[in-house]
């Protein structure tokens, strides 16, 4: 059987290895870039280096840039482990962040550690409401995941700029001509503590617990095997009895869920206030979409994605010290996500090819039925994109 | 509030989604998907404005967006053809990549102003009553070549033999694959087109439409929009030229709702308090779910909506496939 194969070995790094390859050739031709550009790579990239993990506050920035796209990227790995593609991961985070908001603008007289709690899940109720429209969309009316997620994301952000600007707009900049939309700052009583003298705050270590409870939600409990068994095989699932649509909505309500608390800790650890330039990115820092690159590269397994937030964390903050030293726009880095994706995906082929040859092995040896799920899965997704 | 300015403005600003959502018809034809519209269209937009600029000639600027959206494309097409990758997120990555390239070449192109696309008058047509201002005056030659490039695309692809090919590639590969079609090099090909088709609509933006380079905001979405108007119109060149005219006229509308003080009668709620405009923008979003609800269904129903093979890669002496 393939066990006895003699590439077996290596197939336990291989997990760690593809992407860890993919990510250097990407900051290689990241590097033929800076060249392009007339900038020494070296030097770049060290200003990176030193600007993501170069001393104590730098590395905290590095970890609270880390913190949402680590919660939302716990969401997307749920969500394509389903085969739901989640892209409003944004406007999820935009609208669980208006409702978490709410809740600390309007509950003044309350304890701070109750605010922190219900605000939490109000944003994981706004997030999840956010993400269950495309979700019983697509199982009830077929409609197509991306491209739903991404008009809803459009839909966020004018909704923020209304609120930010009209209801929820701040006394003091109501008052103004500015009117700069943001909300008034919350009480001191309601920001989330912080870890260490920086700006480390607790979301940070939340999101690291969620990382594991995802994991145990994923591989120890019926529903996460339900979610990954839609997202395998939707039509085997469907004659095992699993209710197949209720997944599909389900893995949305969960993946929407965590972007809706990544926009709260924005609210609680960070900013102490919503506040936007009436874009997207004003308020997420597109986390929302750098999520799913970190998700990715954490191959869409929980932990995984704990370092891979870290890395692209780090990445953006390191990204203005390299615009600062050596004068390259940090919008660098949104085209290094994307050769690290394009290069993670490409590396998929060896894993396929290997998978083909033990498969082919593996039928010589008896006619037993194709193994390891996993890669059926693999190959079912891309047969059912509904595009 | 005027008819002919919002049928005038819609025409423009739906060829912009026209070229985007025919060459996105191409690829999809071919089987290829490719949701890296909005990358290829923003790097389209900047190299045309950033070249435009630089040699002085609107045109040379709008070949050089062509060619860019085109080479990205082909990122895809690697990514997927060769190496059998997920279409989807690496259709996703290319937005990324699109959208980075853009912003950091892009740098210091805003407020710059390079030659535009001139706009010109049609004759005899122009002088149709009603029609012929809003259809035939004051547009830039794309508007007009979109007139003529929507038809032709239809007939290349339901009449002609090379559409044949590329529709028996997207439907059954193998099949094609056996009467001696080239899947590998049609599928490059016409990935090829869809981003080249995409890096037109980006600088038909930034040197004719609305002309300018305002980063990411310059194509705001309208990538996703085309690929959207692709299933609405059921990969039909004819739907997805109406879908992007209409999509037009609503854009052109949603500004004029802004100005006057009474609508049909009543005090207008949007010239009292203008944060209520936040909705409006929303409008079109919400109108293209609402397409989506319609051309999905349609898709669920015909059940042949949708070339068979669009997302599988072909995998050559693979059986099923």
């Amino acid at each position: 059987m393939a066990n006895s194969s003699p590439e077996k070995w290596y197939s336990k790094y291989i997990d760690v290895a593809l992407p860890i390859t993919a990510g250097l050739a990407a900051l290689l031709i990241g590097a033929v870039m800076l060249a392009v550009l007339r900038v020494n790579p070296l030097e770049a990239y060290a200003a990176l280096w030193d600007g993501a993990f170069g001393s104590k506050n730098a590395l905290a920035e590095t970890l609270v840039k880390a913190t949402p796209l680590l919660l939302v990227g716990l969401g997307i790995s749920i969500s394509f482990r389903g085969d739901v593609i989640n892209i409003g991961g944004e406007g999820q985070m935009i609208v669980g962040a208006l409702m978490g908001t709410l809740v600390g603008l309007h509950m003044v007289d309350w304890p701070g550690w109750a605010v922190i709690v219900l605000a939490m899940l109000a944003g994981f109720t706004g997030g999840a409401i956010w993400g269950g429209i495309p979700g019983v969309l697509k199982a009830y009316f077929n409609v197509n995941e991306i491209l739903s997620t991404v008009m809803m994301n459009a839909i966020a952000v004018q909704l923020m700029n209304f609120l930010l600007r009209g209801p929820m707009i701040d006394p003091a900049q109501a008052e103004l001509a500015s009117k700069i939309p943001q909300t008034a700052r919350l009480s001191e009583a309601l920001r989330l503590p912080r870890l260490v003298p920086t700006r480390l705050h607790l979301g940070a270590l939340i999101a690291v617990i969620l990382a594991f409870l995802v994991y145990i939600l994923l591989w120890r409990t019926t529903t996460g095997y339900r979610i990954r068994a839609v997202g395998q095989n939707p039509d085997a699932s469907k004659y095992a009895g699993i209710k197949v649509k209720r997944y599909i909505v389900l893995a949305l309500v969960l993946s929407g869920a965590f972007a809706g608390l990544a926009g709260v800790t924005q609210v609680y650890g960070v900013n102490y206030r919503m506040i936007t330039d009436g874009s997207a990115s004003g308020f997420t820092g597109s986390a929302g979409f750098n999520g799913i690159v970190a998700a990715l590269f954490g191959q869409l397994h929980p932990i995984g994605t704990i370092p891979a937030s870290i890395l692209f964390g780090g990445l953006l903050v390191g990204a203005n010290k390299m615009q600062r030293v050596v004068q390259v726009p940090s919008a660098l880095i949104t085209a290094l996500n994307g050769l690290v994706v394009v290069f993670v995906v490409s590396s998929e082929i060896w894993r396929k090819r290997r998978q083909r040859r033990r498969l082919a092995a593996a039928g010589e040896d008896e006619a037993g039925p194709p193994q390891d799920a996993d890669e059926q899965g693999k190959n079912g997704s891309q047969t059912e994109v509904a595009v | 509030m005027n008819f002919t300015i919002i049928l005038h403005s819609g025409i423009a600003t739906g060829t912009v989604l026209l070229f985007a959502a025919i060459g996105e018809i191409f690829a999809e034809r071919s089987g290829i998907l490719n949701l890296g519209v909005e990358g290829m269209m923003l790097l389209g937009a900047m190299a045309g404005f950033g070249i435009s600029l630089a040699t002085g000639s609107a045109w040379v600027g709008v070949l050089v967006a062509m060619l860019a959206g085109g080479v990205l494309s082909l990122a895809h097409g690697l990514v997927t053809i060769h190496f059998q990758a997920d279409q989807v997120v690496s259709g996703l990555s290319l937005t990324f990549l699109g959208t980075g390239l853009a912003l950091v070449l892009g740098e210091g192109l805003t407020g710059q102003t390079p030659p535009l696309l001139v706009d010109f008058n049609i004759p005899l047509l122009g002088a149709i009553p009603v029609l012929g201002p809003a259809l035939f005056m004051n547009h830039g030659l794309l508007v007009y070549a979109g007139y003529l490039f929507t038809p032709l695309a239809w007939f290349y692809i339901n009449k002609t033999r090379p559409g044949m090919h590329l529709r028996a590639v997207g439907e059954k590969p193998a099949a094609a694959d056996t009467l001696g079609v080239n899947v590998y090099g049609l599928r490059y090909l016409y990935t090829f087109v869809g981003g080249a088709l995409a890096g037109l609509a980006g600088a038909m933006i930034s040197l004719s439409v609305s002309p300018g380079w305002y980063s990411t905001q310059t194509t705001s979405g309208q990538g996703w929009i085309a690929i959207a108007l692709v299933i609405f119109a059921q990969w039909n060149p004819f739907r997805a030229a109406l879908g992007g005219y209409l999509f037009g006229m609503l854009r052109r509308l949603i500004l004029d709702l802004q100005g006057p003080s009474t609508l049909l009668g009543f005090a207008n709620p949007l010239y009292i308090n203008s944060n209520y405009s936040f909705f409006l923008i929303m409008t079109p979003y919400i109108l293209t779910i609402i397409a989506l609800i319609i051309g999905s269904r349609a898709v669920a129903r015909k059940k042949g909506g949708s070339p068979s093979a669009l997302g599988i890669p072909y995998i050559r002496g693979e059986r099923g496939r």
